[in-house]
Parts: C-alpha cells; structure tokens; sequence
C-alpha cells in the first residue's frame, strides 16, 4: 500500500482540531503550539504532493477509493489532479499563514482553532473529492464552522448579520446543488456517486441543459457570482482575520472549483448552452465589484469587493469555454487565494494596531510597520495584474480566452483593471504614506516576527509565480486537458 | 567566459536586478556603503554592453547575441532576448545613464536603500523592453518599468508628487490596455508570442476576423499600440502626464525619465507598429507628422512660456521628441516608394536623435538639479547674475544648453538635422513648420540661460556655495564629452544604426 498522503493531509487538520478541543482551555501556549505543528504538517505535505504529481501522466493521481456506503453506490474516493492540487497547496499555505497570524487571538484560542481546523478540513476534502456525495459531505463540514467562527471572534457591529446572511445564502445555494447532485444520481441510472463514473454517464442533452444551471449557480454562490455575491464583502469584512483569509482565499474557490468540478465537468453540454451567457454575470462581477470596491471607505469593504471582481475573472475564464480561459483560471484560483489572504492579513495587522478601518483615519503606516507596507504593495500590484506578479500570469491567458469567446467582454473587462489600478494605489498612498493622524502617534508598533514570517510566505509565491509561471502553469494545464476532453476540445 | 559570451544579454538585464536584492541585505544605516556599492554594480551592464558593442556585427542581419528559453509556454511566450542596430544603442544608453544617475543621486539622504534598489529594478525595466523579442516579454517588462517610477516620484519627489506620480501611472497604464488587449488579439489570431515571426505572418494575414474585415482590425490593433507609445514618447496631446512628472521627480528620476523612459514609446514604434503594420503606418503617417510637429510647435512654445526651469526643460523634451517621431513618420510614409532612401536618412535620425537627446535631457535635468538642491527654488525669476557665482557651472550649462539646442558640432545638430534632411522631400510641409520650432527652441534655450546665468551679479545667492562640486562634475562629463564626439564624429554610432535601418526600409 502506498503513502495516503491526501487522505493525511484532509485529517490532520480534523485531528489536530479535535486535539485542540481536549486540551485545558487555559493552556493558550499548548493550544497554539499543537496548531501551529498540525498546519505545517499539512503544508509540508501538501507541497510534497504537490511536487509528487507526475504531469505527463496527467489525469487523477494519489488515488485512494474506500466503499463507504456500498448499498447507495457512495465510496470514499479520493485524488488531484492539475486543477485540484494547487488549491490543495493554497490551502496548505493559508492554514499556516492563518495560524501564524492568530498567534495573538486571546479570546477562546482552543475553540477558535478547533473550529478553524474542522473547517480546513472540510476545505481539503472538497478538493479531492472524486465522489459526488462525499464532496457534499466537506462542503457542508467547510461551511458550518464558518457561521460560529464569525458570530464568536467577528467585528462586534455586524457579526450576527453577516454570519447568518453568510450561512443563509450558502446554505440555500448548497441545497439547490444537491438537487441537481441527486437528479444526476437518479438519471444516470448508474447507481453510484463516483464522478469518474458520472463523467462518462452521458446524460441526455435536454438534461444537462436544465439542470446545469442548477448545479453552477448553486455552487457559484460560494464563488461569489453576480447576483448572489452579496453575502461575501459582508462575511468577509465581519470574519476575524484568518477566518476572512480563509474565507477569501480559500472558501471562494471553493464555490468556483466545484461549480467547475461538478457542473462544467458532469454537464459539459449544459455548460457550452449556457455559459455564453452567464459571461456576462462574470463581466459584471468584473466591473462593477471593481468600481464598488473603489467607493469604499472601509479598508475591509474595499478588500471584499475586490474579491467579488476577481472571482469574476475566474469565472470569466469559465466561461470563456476555452483552454486558455481555464488555465488562466485555475492560476487566478490560486494566485487571487494567495492575494486575497495577505491582503485580509494585512488589514488585519493594520486594524489591530490602529483599531480602526477608516481609510480617512489612516496613514503614514510604512514608517512604523514598512515590510506590511511592502506585503500589501506586491498584492496591491498583483491585484491590478501587473506583469512579473502572479495576478498578470493568472489574468492574460483568461483574457485571451475571453477575446477568443467574445471580444467585446475582454475589452470591458479590461477596465476593470484600471479601476482596480486607481484605487489600490490610492489606499497605498493614504493608508502607508502620507501623514500619520495625531492621535494615532506613537501609538502604532510594528508587527511581530510571526506576522512577518506570513506575509513573507505568501509575498513571496506572489512574485515567484509571476517571475517563473513553468512551476505551475504546465500542471493546470495538465489538468485543464481532461475538461477540454469532456467539452470536446471546445 | 563561455557562459558570460553565451549569456550576455541576460547577465546585462539581470546584473541590476541582483544588484538590488544585495542593497536590501545591506545594513540601512550605511548610505556610504549602499551608494557605492550601486554605482559599482551598475558599471557592470555598462561594461557587458560595451563588450557586447565591440562584438557587435553589424554587416550581420537579424537579431545577435540571442537567447531563448521556456518561460510561460503553457500559453507559448518564451524568454526570447535579441539585439540588432536600434535596440543596442539604446541599450547602451540606458547603461551609460544609470551610472551617472546614481552618481547624481548621492545627494540624496532619505531611505537610500529603498532609492537605489527601485532604481536598479527600473534599469532591468527599460533595458528589458529593449532587449526582449517576445511581444510577452516586452509587454512584462513595458509594465514592470512603471512601479519603481511611481514610487520614486510619489516618495522622493517635491511637492506635488501625489498628483503627479498618479497621473503618471493612470496615463501609462490606461494607454497600456489598449496594447495588451492588442497583444492578446494578434496572439489569438496568429498563435505565437515571438517576434520573428510575428514579423512574418501577422502583416500578410488577410482573413477576416471576428466578422470585421481585416482592414479593420489592424486598423485598430495598430491604434492600440500608437496610443500606448505616444503616450510615452508622449507625442502631442498625450503629453500632459509629462511636465507634472519630470518636475515632480527627484533629479535622478528625472534624469532617467528623460533620458530613457521616452525612448521606450520611440522604441515601441520602431520595434513594432513599424514592422507589424506597414500598410496602416504608411496610411495614417500624415496623422504621426502632424502630431510630432505640433509637439514640436507647442513644446516649444509651452516651454518658452515657463517661469520653472525645470518645467522648461520637461517642455523641451516634448519638443525633441516631436523629432524623433517626425523622423519616424517620415519613414513609414516613405518606405517602399521611390524616396526610400530619404526614408532611410530621417529613420537614422530619428534613432540618432533618440541617443542625442537621451544625453542632453539627462545633463538638462542633472544641472537643474544641481542648482535646485543649492537654492532650494527652481523659479527663473530668483536667479540671474549667477555666472560670476559659479563660473564652471555657468560652463556647463551653456554646454549642455547648446548640446540641446543643436548647435553645430555637438550632437543634437547631427540628429536633427538628418530627421529634417530626410523628411524635407516626404513632407515639405510639416518640416517647413518644424524647422520653425527650431527656432523656438533657439528662443527658450537662450532665455533659460539669460535667466540664470546672466544680468547683474545675484546679491540673494552671494553666500550660497553655488559652484558645482567635483563628483557633480564627474557625473555629467561623460554627458559632454559624447554630445562632442558624436556632433565631431557620429559615424561610430551612425554605422551600426544605419546598417539595420537600410535592412528594414531600405
């Protein structure tokens, strides 16, 4: 038998977190000591598997399958392949920069990271899950904890809002998936959940055309899709700092992988009827999540906003039905997870110290803390796409699918990046420079080793990816192969 | 060695990169230590492209020194590196300015560290717009420039730094969509990133695409990518980020902006909308013209018009500048007619005139610099009489003042003078009225150095240090001693320019 290393990697977290929640509460120091082993151990091995993956060979690897409720065809079905594995890395990288920067939570660490860890779990189980049933299980174990992690440790003005807002609309939006999830069950008359076997079940044209839209938005809610992207600024704004990481780096890809997984991959002439429409959701996500960002005032909003536009990039790449459209957007995935984590931390850090998100009411942050200036400067350049950063890597190859798909998107969305350029640079300058506001003098202290260790990691992948693409590009290709294969080199 | 040989373009483009990252490890509290350690590590591309100068062949046709490897070949971009006759000399002008730039910037006492490494990231900037051959690449590096310019205006600028450095970038990059969208489209249609062949396939393409006739759409493409560069060169009436920057800038910001950063609009335009769209160049040519000469006109007299000097010496990079593009358009209009050969005469020019003035701009803005850190003004109105004051720099800056101005025997005149030799034949017209701006250039030459220089001796500065220091001295010698050289002898750089220039339009 060989090494389960995925099937370590989805447990240790879980294992870790129940661990957490047997320990005294007051041993604080333990507690996080046990966290901080468990999610570089996840990492560790995430990045073993992800280097193990054989790309020539392509297809799913590290296989593991495990009946599990033979009677209803559901079996433990595990593997990754070039659009799964990097996913699994990311959240290996925002397990332990989440971890990091939490060392400080005070109130109930044992619960916060105990729940924290479930939620990983689930995280990682949905990203290598090739059993239908099975990756409903995660997602549901990747939400729940959501709703206590920011109605307990969240901003105390909205954290009950958002937390049931949040788990409303997930909710909802997994229930309407699961509908489709059975429908495919009971038409494919295979008996079984296994996706493999799904892939091949070559369900009737008027079928995927009904019920593809079904399965995409329910799981496009979690990807933060026009119009039901209205759940995400409020959680992410709401959410403590590496539940917001979480949240926005993971979480929403999330939405996005399995609706790719699942309603592109399960139903891909569903997919070529309507996903020429849908671009236009994701064009709107694209613009108008970046103009709204630009309105802000609140650091945090602006952030979440952000998040809603590029999410729409992904799902422009989506729906661009074309193989550079989804390479582009399988690295956006990653890259925006990346970004989208170091930004949440470093308003994080900045909150902490200022006590208030107040754009007006910041400044001159680069003299007392310069290298979260830095940090938030490279995911500010990625954010706006500029080349030799990873968000260029992510967006070109999307946007050459885009104009192979409809020109006309490409060139609207593309304006979307001036925007984003105009605001990200204005934050830079009122928030890190400029002058500091008086009362705030001498007040604000630099951040700790632990927080620079974090922000030094995932600024560190940012330029790594947009200097040196060939060490992930070549593997999301690999794994686009198989979607361009059940789309019917489309 | 063999390494060095086989690799030198890439050690050139990197040298400073690495540069930086050895600033950032040194301790912050040593500015002795960290600027010399820059100036030395910027002699180093100055010497790999002095190397790669003498090895230079320039009878050989193509592109030399090439280097290709896989970078982003998931969607077919590679690091594809090459040089020919346009993109060495400018090579060569990027690495001989960085030094004296940071030889300019020793004054500076703020954040050293931070500066000078911004600084060598901006050199692999420009010196990689020059020296890719993958319209990727070029484009990474196109955008890449961008970001250590912004920072170095927005932190070590004057007054008005947060207006400029934004407009800047806003400017920069919104012109810049227009080209990335153009360089997604091209790769669509003709599915590679390479130069080569682009050069090959792309203007002979005739299919209809997208449901437009493809008149159309290189009708547009080739608009996207004029918009870009003219923005940059910046061409007239895309120029109003300019004067705000320039004056905005540090001195060595400045110096580099003016001496390199234009040039890689100009460069844009020989390097690619030439060659990639003959048909829509030689068409709308007459548009280029009339907007080099009215940057011309204009920039002279907006730079007549200033009370700044440095204002007055942004200004009249519009104005020079108005020639390159003039020689430019010149040339597109011309090439493949029966006056080809003056085609080939104003493209020289143009090439010559983009080296020259990167030299004149650079030691402008270096001597306004040098005055502006004594006097802490940079109003014309508040010198006067200064030449008694500071006698060798009163020198030099009449030096350099006729060096811009295109006094016969210095290099200037050299330049201009083939860019309006070649375009007299091709359009009589718009040379006629730029040899006019000539003469304005004469005119806000002249009343700088009247407003500076000259009148009864200055009282208000008479206990100000004013004269020029020594390693000032050293920092623009080299300006003057090129601008003499190629005004007495151009034919050194000449050859090399001419040689790939009859290639392409010969």
């Amino acid at each position: 038998m060989t090494f389960p290393i995925l099937s370590i990697i989805v447990f240790t977290p879980i294992v870790a977190g129940v661990i957490i929640l047997l320990l005294p509460a007051e041993r604080k120091a333990l507690i996080r000591g046990v966290a901080l082993l468990a999610s570089a151990v996840a990492l560790v091995l995430s990045v073993v598997a992800y280097f193990a993956y054989d790309i020539p060979q392509g297809g799913y690897q590290m296989v593991q399958k495990i009946p599990w409720l033979p009677a209803w065809g559901i079996s433990y079905h595990i593997g990754v392949d070039g659009l799964s594995l990097p996913l699994v890395l990311l959240t290996g990288v925002v397990m332990f920069t989440g971890v990091l920067i939490s060392w400080g939570v005070d109130d109930r660490p044992r619960e916060f990271f105990g729940f924290l860890f479930i939620l990983a779990t689930g995280v990682f189980g949905v990203f290598v899950s090739l059993d239908l049933f099975q990756l409903f299980f995660f997602y549901e174990i990747a939400v729940f904890p959501m709703y206590l992690l920011i109605a307990i440790w969240g901003w105390q003005k909205t954290r009950e809002y958002a937390a049931m807002k949040l788990t409303l609309y997930l909710f909802i939006g997994s229930v309407v998936a699961l509908v489709g999830a059975l429908a495919m069950f009971f038409a494919s008359g295979l008996q079984t959940f296994d996706m493999l076997e799904l892939e091949r079940a070559g369900f009737s044209g008027a079928f995927q055309r009904i019920w593809f839209p079904v399965v995409f938005f329910g799981f496009g809610v979690l990807g933060g899709l026009f119009p039901f992207h209205n759940w995400s600024p409020d959680g992410h704004v709401a959410a403590p700092t590496a539940v917001s990481m979480f949240h926005a780096g993971v979480l929403m890809k999330l939405g996005a992988f399995a609706a790719l997984r699942v309603g592109i991959m399960l139903l891909p002439e569903g997919a070529k009827v309507h996903l020429p429409w849908i671009i236009f959701l994701a064009l709107v996500n694209v613009v108008y999540g970046a103009l709204i960002a630009m309105v802000q005032t609140d650091f945090k909003y602006v952030i979440g906003f952000s998040s809603v536009s590029h999410m729409g990039l992904v799902m422009l790449g989506f729906a661009s039905l074309s193989r550079e459209g989804y390479i582009g957007s399988g690295l956006q995935m990653f890259s925006h997870g990346v970004m989208t984590a170091l930004f949440f931390a470093v308003v994080g850090m900045v909150y902490d110290r200022a006590h208030t998100r107040d754009i007006p009411k910041l400044g001159g942050l680069a003299r007392t803390m310069p290298l979260v200036a830095v940090a938030f400067i490279v995911g500010g350049l990625v954010s706006m796409g500029m080349p030799g950063l990873s968000g260029f890597v992510a967006e070109f190859p999307i946007f050459l699918g885009v104009w192979s798909a409809q020109p006309i998107v490409a060139i609207i969305a593309a304006l979307g990046i001036v925007v984003t350029a105009a605001y990200i640079m204005i934050i830079v300058r009122r928030v890190f420079f400029g002058p500091m506001p008086e009362e705030q003098e001498g007040h604000i202290g630099d951040v700790t080793p632990l927080d620079k260790l974090a922000l030094g990691v995932l600024s560190f992948i940012l330029i790594a990816l947009g200097v040196y693409p060939a060490w992930m590009a070549p593997l999301v290709s690999s794994g686009v192969d198989s979607v361009m294969r059940l789309l019917g080199g489309a | 060695m063999d390494f060095i040989t086989s690799h030198l373009l890439s050690l050139i483009l990197f040298t400073p990169t690495v540069a930086a990252a050895l600033l950032i490890l040194l301790p912050r509290a040593q500015p002795k230590l960290l600027r010399w350690v820059a100036l030395l590590a910027s002699l180093v591309p100055l010497a790999l492209s002095l190397v790669a100068w003498m090895r230079f062949d320039m009878f050989a046709g193509g592109f030399q020194f090439e280097e290709l490897a896989g970078w982003y070949t998931s969607i077919g971009s590679n690091y594809h590196l090459g040089v020919d006759g346009l993109s060495l000399p400018m090579v060569l002008l990027t690495t001989l300015l960085t030094p004296l730039c940071i030889l300019a910037a020793f004054s500076i006492q703020e954040r050293v560290r931070v500066f000078l490494a911004l600084f060598l990231l901006l050199e692999t900037g420009m010196l990689g717009v020059f020296l890719s051959l993958d319209l990727l690449l070029f484009f990474v590096f196109w955008e890449v420039g961008l970001v250590p310019m912004y920072f170095l205006i927005n932190q070590w600028g004057s007054k008005n730094r947060d207006y400029a450095s934004l407009k800047f970038l806003i400017y920069t990059m919104g012109g810049s969509l227009g080209l990335l969208l153009a360089i997604q489209m091209l790769r669509l249609v003709v599915g590679t990133f390479d130069l080569p062949v682009l050069y090959e396939r792309w203007p002979s393409l005739n299919q209809s695409l997208f449901g437009l006739p493809i008149g159309t759409v290189k009708t547009i493409a080739f608009w996207a990518f004029t918009i870009a560069f003219a923005i940059k060169v910046p061409v007239w009436p895309f120029h109003t980020w300019l004067p705000d920057a320039h004056t905005e800038a540090p001195t060595a910001g400045s110096m580099i902006l003016a001496g390199v950063l234009l040039k890689l609009g100009a460069y844009g335009f020989l390097r690619l909308v030439l060659p990639l769209f003959p048909a829509q160049a030689q068409a709308f040519a007459w548009v280029l013209a009339l907007l080099a000469v009215a940057a011309i006109v204009f920039g002279a007299f907006a730079s007549w018009g200033q009370s700044d000097f440095k204002r007055l010496v942004a200004y009249s990079s519009v104005n020079h500048m108005g020639f390159v593009v003039l020689g430019i358009a010149a040339a597109a209009w011309a090439r493949g007619t029966a006056s080809a050969a003056d085609a080939v005469i104003a493209m020289n020019g143009a090439v010559l005139q983009m080296f020259n003035h990167g030299l004149s701009a650079a030691g402008m803005f270096f001597l306004v610099g040098v005055l502006y850190e004594r006097t802490h003004t940079r109003e014309l109105n508040d010198f006067g009489g200064l030449f008694p004051l500071a006698p060798i720099y009163g020198g030099i800056l009449i030096f350099t003042s006729m060096g811009s101005l295109g006094l016969p025997g210095l290099g200037g005149f050299v330049s201009e003078f083939l860019v309006v030799r070649g375009s007299w034949p091709i359009f009589p017209l718009f040379t006629a009225v730029a040899m006019l701006g000539l003469l304005l250039t004469g005119a806000y030459v002249l009343k700088a150095i009247q407003k500076v220089l000259h009148g009864a001796v200055n009282t208000r500065w008479k206990e100000t240090a004013l004269e020029i220091a020594p390693r000032e001295v050293i920092a623009i010698a080299p300006l003057m001693l090129l601008m003499l050289v190629i005004g007495i002898w151009p034919a050194w750089l000449l050859n090399v320019i001419n040689a790939a220039v009859s290639r392409l339009f010969g």
